[in-house]
């Protein structure tokens, strides 16, 4: 193993046992995805075989949506806590001084927020649809499935957390304090997914072209996002906090 | 003796406030070497820059024979290693993990033994699998000393590693600081506990902003203070001008009586042949004396002088010397 992938590999393996024991976070990243699919999920269930078109496909709409906001809301939480959350134990400085690159640093702690999300993102919607499938009568089951937006927003659930989580992390190593990055965090992850929502709504018709610029769009914005995230983590603005060292 | 930090006319500036201005000193292997300031004055900057977490503004150094800039910072951060004030540790996760994670990033070859034996150092052993968060502020920074130990650093920096602790932890720590000598390794320790510098540090640096002094604590002592003899007798004498006067080596004298029993302090140039002399002068007056000494100044004293402060010059102080 080559001592990036070590190192990185460090890095992850702590986040996660430090998620494992935050409440905070556990809260977020199981109590979130449990309302994100009862909601939708008995919306779905209620529907009876004869109901009016209109109505169903509105539902459905609404129901494929929720899902989305799991990849936004979780990585946005545990993003945001990264960076503010050590500078307020006080462990940004003895890592810093330590040979962990400042990209190993980055790039450790955003997959450790991104496969966790990104899985139980993936997780919710596959029970979901397998709920309907099984539980909803067979017109709504099969209106979901064939959802035109579906496959585009099973797209957008990585880079939808890819989105939030250097959103989070970005504004986590410029605040002092978690909860006013988390909900920095959380504010600034919305602008994508109401992006997804007019694509949802099919305010923007969700084709199969459309779909693809707007992944493709967003891909590039999360790549933007990713370098302009490692320049901030500069050890001397990490740990000065870019303002005159007060206690020298 | 090699030098294992050479800092010269190293300065930070932030924005447009100058917060190490020109500081330029070694420190040779296996040294301890004591950083005193007060708060702001630069101390932690000084060490930050040269546990390359902050750039300097100008002048240069070399750490563990590896210049300072930016080709040399990842080779310094593996052959050194820094001990903020506060422990900086992972509190939800156990002793053992957060000195496994440290180990990780330092890509340690045989991380189960080195932590064995870090955590066998500072006595913690039986507190690895304790979280961090549930540990006093001794253990907590006896914990940060082992995840400092845990590379065999050429170069430790610790900054103010007593702070917060109560005696007993702080003999704890500073006797495991004292066992880093044994072990060659170079120490630079900042600190506001004059003792504890004194107690540890071969050299001490004093400095606010700028360097002040650079030496031996006793060094500073004599190249600050005339030496002198503290005499304390049971009533005043009758005609002090008279006993101190005529004793040859005495300079000067100081009647610094406040309440009790009478005192005197004599300037002289060598205390170990004035003092014969000065014990006859006063048994041939009648004296009843309590105790006669040289008077010892000490860092405490020299910080006071040279980081702003006055020393040695009011009655207080006078007294404070002759009780000593």
């Amino acid at each position: 193993m080559s001592t990036t992938t070590s190192r990185v590999g460090a890095v992850i393996i702590k986040e996660l046992a430090e998620f494992r024991r935050n409440r905070l976070i556990l809260i977020t990243a199981a109590v979130l995805p449990v309302i994100f699919l009862v909601s939708p999920t008995a919306s779905i269930l209620s529907l009876k075989a004869t109901v009016l078109t209109t109505v169903l496909q509105n539902r459905v709409n609404a129901a494929l949506f929720f899902p989305l906001l799991i990849p936004v809301f979780i990585p946005a939480t545990m993003a945001a806590y990264s960076v503010a959350g050590e500078r307020e134990q006080g462990t940004l400085e003895p890592v810093l001084t330590t040979p962990v690159s400042t990209v190993e640093f980055v790039a450790g702690k955003a997959a450790a927020i991104f496969a966790p999300a990104v899985g139980i993102a993936y997780l919710i919607f596959g029970v979901f649809i397998a709920i309907v499938q099984f539980g909803a009568a067979s017109a709504v089951a099969t209106a979901v499935l064939n959802a035109p937006q579906l496959p585009a927003e099973l797209v957008f659930i990585p880079l939808l957390a890819a989105w939030a989580i250097w959103v989070g992390m970005g504004i986590s190593a410029r605040t002092a304090e978690i909860r006013v990055a988390q909900q920095l965090s959380v504010l600034a992850s919305l602008p994508p997914v109401a992006l997804a929502a007019l694509l949802s709504f099919h305010v923007i018709n969700p084709t199969f072209m459309v779909a693809a610029a707007l992944a493709g769009g967003l891909f590039v914005i999360d790549g933007v996002a990713c370098f302009l995230v490692a320049r901030l983590f500069n050890r001397e603005w990490l740990v000065t906090g870019g303002k005159a060292a007060a206690t020298s | 003796m090699t030098a294992t930090i050479e800092v010269s006319h190293l300065t930070k500036k932030f924005g447009g406030r100058t917060a190490v201005d020109d500081v330029s000193f070694t420190v040779a292997r296996g040294e301890i070497f004591g950083f005193l300031g007060p708060n702001g004055a630069g101390k932690t900057t000084t060490v930050r820059m040269l546990g390359t977490l902050v750039a300097p503004t100008s002048g240069s150094a070399v750490v563990a024979g590896v210049p300072l800039d930016r080709a040399g910072a990842a080779e310094i951060r593996r052959r050194v290693s820094v001990m903020p004030e506060a422990p900086g540790l992972y509190r939800r996760l156990t002793v053992r993990e957060n000195l496994e994670f440290f180990a990780r990033l330092y890509g340690l070859p045989d991380r189960d033994s080195r932590i064995r034996q870090a955590l066998e150092s500072v006595g913690l052993s039986d507190r690895a699998q304790d979280p961090t968060g549930s540990l006093s502020k001794g253990l907590r920074q006896r914990t940060a000393l082992a995840r400092s130990l845990l590379t065999d650093p050429e170069v430790l920096f610790l900054d103010e590693p007593t702070s917060g602790l109560d005696p007993a932890a702080t003999v704890e720590v500073l006797n495991l600081i004292a066992g880093m000598r044994d072990k060659g390794t170079t120490v630079l320790l900042t600190t506001h506990r004059l003792d504890e510098a004194e107690r540890l540090c071969d050299r001490v640096a004093i400095m606010n902003t700028s360097l002040r002094a650079v030496g031996k604590p006793s060094e500073l002592r004599a190249q600050l203070f005339s030496r002198s003899l503290s005499i304390i007798t049971a009533a005043p004498l009758k005609d002090p001008a008279r006993v101190f006067t005529g004793v040859a080596d005495v300079r000067e004298w100081r009647d610094v009586t406040s309440g009790g029993p009478a005192g005197y302090l004599l300037t002289v140039s060598d205390p170990a042949l004035a003092a014969p002399a000065v014990t006859r002068a006063l048994v041939a007056a009648a004296a009843d004396v309590l105790f006669i000494g040289e008077s010892r100044h000490t860092l405490e004293d020299v910080y006071l002088q040279l980081a702003g402060g006055e020393a040695g010059e009011k009655p207080a102080d006078a007294k404070k010397e002759l009780s000593r």
